[in-house]
């Protein structure tokens, strides 16, 4: 069995003037994986991961998703391929209803003229979508689907974020710092979200720096160093104070990038 | 893959293990508070609309009581009358407060239009239609400039405007054809959507501010300050005065501007409640980055919304020249606050995202039945402007209790 990456990203460069972001990076994610992407501060993981999104454009390199070179001009684009981004303030709107917040920028309109002409919404249609995808993610303890998003409290807003990249995803979820804003026990229920939406077959790249997170959900972990990939390990060879020593140059990377088992690059 | 490889890391922390006994209830989505004001703020909350009606009812119950006048059908209908401009303005207004931002401008641009309908139908021998035609356009134009220095300012549609206007002059073309035909010209350009931009997304309040100077002095420019009388309209014109005209029913009196007015609410009621565009100006104003993250076009919107207002106003000039006779450039002077008053009062979150057309239609109709009520119980004008400006306040406080949420 010979596994493909699903996106590739290889020679990634972007300046930003005199500033080098991201210099020649490379980038792999397997299907059904959770690639976890380490980094200090200024390693340039964030740019690396806009330019997966499209929030960024790169000024050299490739991206290929499932093996097509691909650009992406806007975060919408990369949206129409199928890819999901959870941003770390969440982009939801506060005062519109989850269903609302769930198919922004995405309605769904009524069948016939009523839709084609009157542009009417099939509010119904997607309040049972929306319910359906929260039920899925074991989310639906929502009391009601038309209530405010700002009326729940954090974790449950990281819920419906999440939900929503889940639902429309076809290719892989990126989440930016999920948990960072998040007390124990809601972070506890997105690490099981994280594993929720993988067991469904989305590979997903989550973006974190808290290493315990980490190292629970992750299959692999790209480490990010002075503006490229410095290693991949798996979690399970070595420990977490190694992927520290390996991020911040204390310690050499392994010679060899970990891939998921059966994995063929190209 | 398989996951169940054990590895020592993996799994929940030392310190989570506790996690197992505690309570499950944080992550339900119950509500717990049940006091009732709890629920009447949940209700208001949930109902943006809900306190501007319960106001007009009241108000309407205590001058039915003071003033004996009051519920009679005329009296009823002139109140009607009476707020359909400023219901007009503020119906454009509430779409651009909607997303968080303000149009000091309206009522500039509505007498500029209704000026263009006058002086080109009177003056300039043009079919009252075709008048009727570029008038909207003119808002329509004044519209998009503001919504343009609001996101991308684009500059050949104003180059175009201000090269042609020299042009026609220098052709000795008179300033009644010049100025609109300046103006469609480069509205028309603007559709065509080329050409530099730039990023200007200047705040809506000094846009606006200026914008509302700026149509003043061309509207003033334009009439030369001078009134299209009201006989002169009659005599050439009388499709300007469509708006004006009487309806009969049950003893009341409604003139077709006030159909209009309720028109322009439904229409809008419908865009914003069922439609994605809808959405996406309630989208924008709450939160804008979220909004652009979640794949909205937020400067269309934008643009969308301010020249939708623009168009909204010239056709509220429209149904001014039915209802005030004759076309004044000096009118209206304090339509902008009026306008702002009836959305607040509505109940319309000046901060953007929140609010409900409708309230707007309630909020004129509250400042009319104030002002009307207070008339009738011989109530001097100075106080039922102290009146009004009580109610801005109270309605504002309101605004501020409604939004505070106890997550």
């Amino acid at each position: 069995m010979s596994l493909k990456p699903v996106m590739t990203g290889r020679g990634l460069t972007k300046r930003y003037g005199r500033v080098t972001a991201m210099d020649g990076a490379d980038f792999d994610l397997f299907p059904g994986e959770v690639l976890a992407v380490i980094g200090d501060n200024g390693a340039g993981k964030s740019t690396l991961v806009k330019a997966l999104c499209g929030a960024v454009q790169i000024d050299e390199g490739e991206i290929r998703l499932d093996g097509e070179e691909i650009r992406f001009a806007s975060p919408m684009e990369a949206r129409d391929a199928g890819i999901e981004t959870v941003y770390q303030n969440l982009a939801l709107s506060p005062a519109l209803s989850i269903a609302d917040n769930m198919f922004l920028g995405r309605e769904i309109h009524k069948e016939g003229i009523a839709g084609s002409v009157f542009k009417m919404l099939d509010k119904k249609k997607m309040r049972d979508i929306a319910r359906d995808k929260l039920t899925e993610l074991g989310l639906m303890t929502v009391q009601s689907i038309t209530q405010a998003v700002e009326t729940l409290s954090g974790g449950q807003r990281q819920g419906v974020a999440v939900a929503r990249a889940a639902a429309f995803a076809t290719k892989f979820v990126i989440m930016d710092e999920p948990t960072a804003a998040l007390g124990v026990k809601e972070s506890r229920r997105v690490l099981e979200l994280i594993q929720d939406v993988k067991a469904r077959g989305m590979p997903i790249v989550l973006i974190s720096h808290n290493m315990p997170h980490v190292f629970e959900v992750a299959d692999r972990i790209h480490i990010h160093r002075l503006s490229r990939r410095h290693a991949v390990i798996r979690p399970q060879d070595f420990s977490m104070s190694d992927a520290v020593a390996i991020m911040t140059g204390a310690m050499d990377p392994p010679a060899e990038m970990a891939l998921p088992e059966g994995a063929v690059l190209n | 893959m398989a996951d169940d490889r054990a590895v020592p890391p993996r799994g929940p922390q030392d310190f989570e293990k506790v996690l197992d006994q505690s309570s499950t209830e944080t992550a339900s989505f119950e509500m717990r508070d049940t006091s009732p004001l709890a629920k009447f703020h949940h209700f208001l909350h949930a109902n943006p609309t809900a306190a501007p009606v319960v106001v007009l009812i009241l108000s309407c119950l205590v001058f039915g009581v003071i003033a004996n006048n009051f519920f009679s059908a005329f009296n009823l209908s002139l109140i009607i009358q009476q707020v359909t401009i400023i219901g007009i303005l503020g119906a454009a207004q509430t779409l651009v407060i909607l997303t968080a931002g303000i149009d000091l401008s309206v009522a500039a641009i509505m007498v500029l239009s209704y000026m263009v309908m006058g002086r080109l139908a009177v003056q300039g021998d043009v079919p009252a239609i075709l008048a009727v035609v570029v008038g909207l356009g003119v808002g329509l134009a004044c519209g998009l400039f503001n919504g343009s220095l609001a996101t991308r300012a684009r500059l050949v549609p104003i180059a175009v405007a201000v090269l042609s206007w020299v042009f026609l002059l220098g052709l000795d073309l008179p300033l009644i054809y010049v100025v609109p035909i300046g103006m469609i010209a480069g509205l028309a350009i603007g559709w065509l959507n080329f050409g530099p931009a730039l990023e200007l997304r200047l705040p809506p309040f000094l846009v606006t501010l200026g914008a509302w100077s700026i149509f003043f002095a061309l509207n003033l420019w334009y009439s030369e300050s001078e009134t299209v009388r009201s006989q002169d309209i009659d005599a050439t014109a009388p499709l300007l005065k469509v708006f004006g005209l009487r309806v009969e029913l049950l003893g009341a009196q409604f003139t077709l501007g006030s159909f209009l007015m309720v028109g322009i609410f439904i229409v809008l009621w419908y865009a914003l409640n069922w439609t994605a565009w809808g959405r996406a100006v309630y989208a924008v104003g709450d939160d804008r980055e979220a909004a652009e993250l979640s794949g909205i076009r937020t400067d269309r919107v934008l643009l969308s919304v301010y020249g939708a207002a623009g168009f909204l106003c010239a056709l509220g000039g429209w149904a001014a020249i039915g209802r005030v006779g004759s076309a004044s450039p000096q009118s209206f002077y304090e339509g902008n606050l009026d306008a702002i008053t009836a959305v607040v009062i509505g109940g319309t979150s000046l901060f953007g995202g929140r609010g409900a057309i409708f309230g707007t239609l309630f909020g004129a109709l509250i400042v009319g039945v104030f002002r009307s009520g207070l008339k009738l119980g011989g109530v001097d004008v100075l106080w039922q402007t102290f009146a009004v400006g009580l109610l801005i306040i109270v309605a504002v406080a309101m605004d501020q209790w409604i939004r505070r949420v106890s997550a």
